[in-house]
């Protein structure tokens, strides 16, 4: 009863504040000068112009193509968001820290591979290890978070030893890890064939319906990601180890000082990372149902571009999960957009391109000096 | 030439989110003069300079050269009509010559619009220039092989090179000795004959009454007084600057010095020149620390928290030896550290007053393994309240702040800790007035309760008013360690000792 009303009073409590932002806010507002007024509205424009722009797309398309809102469509996107989701959220760490990873995607095809090859069904003719049953699910995704959680440990541990620029350091790992790909699809007498002929539990396990909306299922790797980003939350925002990342990524000299162990901190952040990385590439596998040397080649830049549309800056110390959450959402809506609007594969590079570059300009815009 | 107006600033004032930097202040500039502009720090000497130079736009006022109106877009803009500065950190391109750097930007060339150097013509005007202050300098050598000193020679001659008829030295002689601020005062009089203006900031006073015609007193942005140097004295300029007796400008605390809590033995530094620094400090007791720049104060203090490296020296807690490695066992042997460089070492400046406050001590915030939101926010609205952090909410980004106030949260963030020793850089510069005297209180009310204090300040009345003891350190060493009875004087000799 006692707790009831606490967290009656605390509801209570923040539409109160709520309001009163709001009140405020507007109060502010009209005691502008009418020059400042209009500032303040391009500001705000600008501000959330990716927003603008992604909800007029999504009006666009809609009134084009309808059947971009059906229940089918809506539901691929929200998969595609559950899929990128994982790895957006590792490299946000890195982001926060005023770092990248663009090992993110190599490190999704390594795991990817890893769990094909373990995974691949008892009856298939052409498996990599012939005599090998497929492992429990349990052991191989222990095994992947392992593999992952170690790429993200050579990576922190040279950006944080050798204060490396993280870009230089996953510019490397990237390359050692793609040649371990290659190296492993040899392995036998696979000669650097795609893994397929996955084993049936697995891509239940993964892609087999949680639920079905209007006949068309839900794959269950859409929870897997939702707990994920639950997870992630929790340690961003709860744990002391989430506080001390945005301190070191907002002033690093003043996190020493201020008794934050950085090393530790930094090597944190990216084996986060590499969990994450690993866990991507186990969903992969079975999303796709197959797995080769390409598996995850350019995730890092859509997950990077999602952090950036997202408002995870890389001035450092700023992002927040739900901004990740809507950052991914929006790339897909744009990019299952595009597709319904039959626009030509090779001119969708281009429109990604310039989506990151408008995101992050807009994003620098909030921290230059101005006087 | 001489004694007609140069520089005519009129009514500038300035603000900033809650602070009204500059109110109203006008200032004048004759040729020929040097005219010493002086106030504590946070007084709006520098925020004044800035809107001269364009770096600050003013709110409202006018800058007149020569008569005639001029706003100054940067200080390129204001060095091409002739207003320069020879700032307190210099901003030089240490790899390049002497002559690269005086022409930095405007490179002598063969044909005006081909982009080919003419360095024979470069190299020989530059000669011209430093000849006519006679000063004897290389233009080929690199800058990074000069000292201090010469490097500030070289900012002096490229202003001139400039035909600079205002030439604003900020706190020039901070980081120079008694012999190279000769030099410098040799070279003024010359741009003084010469029909040039001189704005001159600083904090020494006997340089100031030396070498200058007028003083321009301001204090919390406001223009107090401007007289004439010879008939001013030096305690007139200081009544001037704090605006009360200087009595009062330090809280009242019950002395109560007990046991030695801290004792360092022969501290030397690794990557510094600090070498051999021993001492003792009592519970209750503010220690102070005074010296030029660069005497090694900060580095002692880094040392002692284990942000530096020690190269060798043992540090006793309550008799029993620490080690201070590295900045997370020092906090937890009780020590805290507020840097000099509050920007770059002290505040997060992205993130809130409450994860700015927390920081050091969340682990004393955990519930179970997670973090209680509740907790911080309570905590830190505690210390918003026992400070007087002036502040719209705990989740106000920490650089929005007012320095006095950023400087409240960091003495927050440290107090949580609960801390038995503080060791404070400069804690109060850039501070206005009211909050300097609630951060004085601040200490004297942890002293009282039996804390130790360490007191790095570059600013001589507040040593004398608050410390038990002062120590002087020259050189990376210690010179002496004197009551704060002592005299000014007899500090700044023992701070040259070693120089």
């Amino acid at each position: 009863m006692e707790e009831n009303k606490s967290y009656r009073e605390k509801i209570a409590g923040a539409f109160h504040g709520m309001g009163n932002n709001v009140k405020d806010k507007f109060k502010e507002f009209n005691s502008l000068s009418r020059d400042d007024k209009r500032k303040k509205i391009v500001d705000t424009l600008l501000n959330n112009a990716m927003f603008i722009m992604i909800i007029l797309a999504v009006i666009v398309i809609a009134i084009m193509k309808p059947r971009f809102l059906s229940t089918a469509s809506v539901i691929n996107i929200i998969s595609l968001t559950a899929a990128r989701l994982p790895i957006a959220l590792g490299i946000a760490g890195a982001i926060v820290l005023t770092g990248t990873d663009i090992s993110a995607g190599r490190a999704v095809g390594l795991t990817a591979c890893i769990t094909a090859a373990f995974l691949q069904s008892a009856g298939y003719s052409s498996k990599i290890f012939p005599g090998l049953d497929p492992l429990p699910i349990p052991v191989v995704i222990l095994a992947v978070v392992l593999v992952g959680a170690a790429i993200g440990f050579v990576n922190g541990f040279f950006v944080a030893k050798f204060k490396l620029h993280p870009f230089i350091v996953t510019l490397s790992t990237q390359l050692i890890i793609y040649g371990l790909i290659l190296l492993f699809l040899q392995i036998g007498s696979n000669g650097g064939q795609t893994l397929s002929g996955l084993d049936g539990k697995y891509l239940d396990f993964i892609a087999g319906p949680l639920f079905k909306v209007g006949g068309i299922a839900i794959p269950k790797y859409v929870l897997y990601s939702v707990i994920l980003t639950a997870v992630m939350w929790v340690i961003w925002n709860k744990t002391t180890f989430g506080k001390n990342m945005f301190a070191v990524g907002s002033n690093e000299e003043a996190a020493n000082v201020s008794g934050v162990n950085v090393f530790l901190t930094v090597i944190g952040v990216f084996v986060l990372a590499g969990i994450m990385y690993a866990i991507t590439g186990f969903i992969e596998g079975a999303r796709i149902g197959s797995a080769a040397s390409y598996t995850g080649l350019n995730y890092e830049s859509d997950a990077i571009a999602a952090c950036v549309i997202g408002g995870v800056s890389f001035v450092g110390g700023t992002g927040k999960i739900g901004g990740i959450v809507i950052g991914v959402l929006l790339l897909q809506i744009i990019f299952v957009g595009l597709n319904f609007l039959s626009v030509d594969q090779n001119l969708l590079y281009i429109i990604k391109g310039l989506i990151i570059l408008l995101a992050c300009a807009i994003d620098m815009r909030k921290y230059l000096a101005r006087k | 030439m001489k004694n007609d107006v140069l520089l005519r600033m009129e009514n500038i004032s300035k603000s900033f989110p809650g602070v009204r930097a500059l109110n109203n202040v006008s200032f004048e500039l004759k040729g020929g003069t040097t005219h010493a502009l002086m106030g504590e720090n946070g007084a709006g000497k520098s925020t004044l300079m800035k809107c001269l130079f364009g770096v600050y736009e003013k709110d409202s006022g006018e800058i007149y050269l020569d008569g005639e109106a001029v706003e100054f877009k940067n200080s390129k803009d204001a060095l091409n009509h002739g207003v320069a500065m020879v700032h307190q950190e210099l901003n030089q391109a240490l790899k390049l010559t002497v002559a690269e750097n005086m022409w930095l930007g405007r490179f002598p060339r063969y044909v005006e619009s081909l982009p080919f150097l003419n360095t024979r013509e470069m190299i020989r005007k530059t000669k011209e220039v430093l000849l006519s202050l006679g000063i004897d300098t290389d233009p080929e050598m690199k800058m990074e092989r000069m000292s201090v000193s010469e490097r500030q020679m070289i900012e002096i001659a490229k202003a001139v090179s400039y035909n600079a008829k205002v030439i604003v030295f900020d706190e020039p002689t901070s980081s120079l000795n008694g012999e190279e601020a000769e030099k410098l005062f040799a070279i003024i009089e010359k741009l003084k004959t010469d029909g040039c203006g001189i704005i001159y900031i600083s904090h020494k006073m006997e340089e100031i009454l030396r070498i200058s015609d007028e003083v321009t007193v301001m204090r919390d942005g406001v223009h107090i007084a401007t007289r004439d140097a010879k008939s001013i004295t030096t305690d007139e300029i200081i009544r001037l600057m704090v605006g009360r007796e200087l009595t009062e400008r330090y809280p009242e605390r019950k002395r109560n010095i007990g046991k030695p809590l801290l004792e360092a033995r022969g501290i030397s530094a690794e990557y510094s020149h600090l070498s051999d620094v021993s001492f003792t400090l009592h519970r209750g007791e503010i220690l102070g620390i005074s010296g030029l720049d660069g005497a090694g104060r900060t580095e002692l203090l880094e040392n002692i928290f284990g942000t530096a490296t020690r190269k060798s020296g043992e540090l006793f807690l309550d008799g029993k030896k620490i080690r201070n490695d590295n900045p997370r066992e020092s906090i937890k042997n009780g020590f805290a550290f507020v840097t000099e460089e509050r920007r770059s070492a002290g505040i997060f400046g992205i993130l809130g007053i409450r994860e700015n406050t927390v920081i050091s001590s969340l682990s004393s915030f955990l519930r179970g393994p997670l973090l209680s939101k509740r907790l911080m926010n309570e905590k830190t609205k505690e210390y918003i309240k026992r400070l007087n952090i002036k502040t719209p909410s705990e989740e106000t980004k920490i650089r929005s702040l007012s320095g006095g106030n950023q400087q409240k949260v960091i003495f927050a963030r440290w107090l949580l800790t609960e801390p038995t020793v503080l060791l404070l850089d400069e804690p109060t510069r850039g501070i206005d007035v009211g909050a300097k005297y609630e951060i004085y209180q601040l200490i004297g009310e942890l002293a009282e309760r039996g804390c130790g204090v360490i007191l790095v300040s570059s600013e001589m009345p507040e040593l004398l008013g608050l410390c038990d003891r002062i120590m002087v350190m020259s050189g990376g060493r210690l010179a002496g360690t004197v009551e704060p009875s002592a005299s000014q004087e007899e500090i700044m000799s023992l701070a040259a000792k070693y120089v």
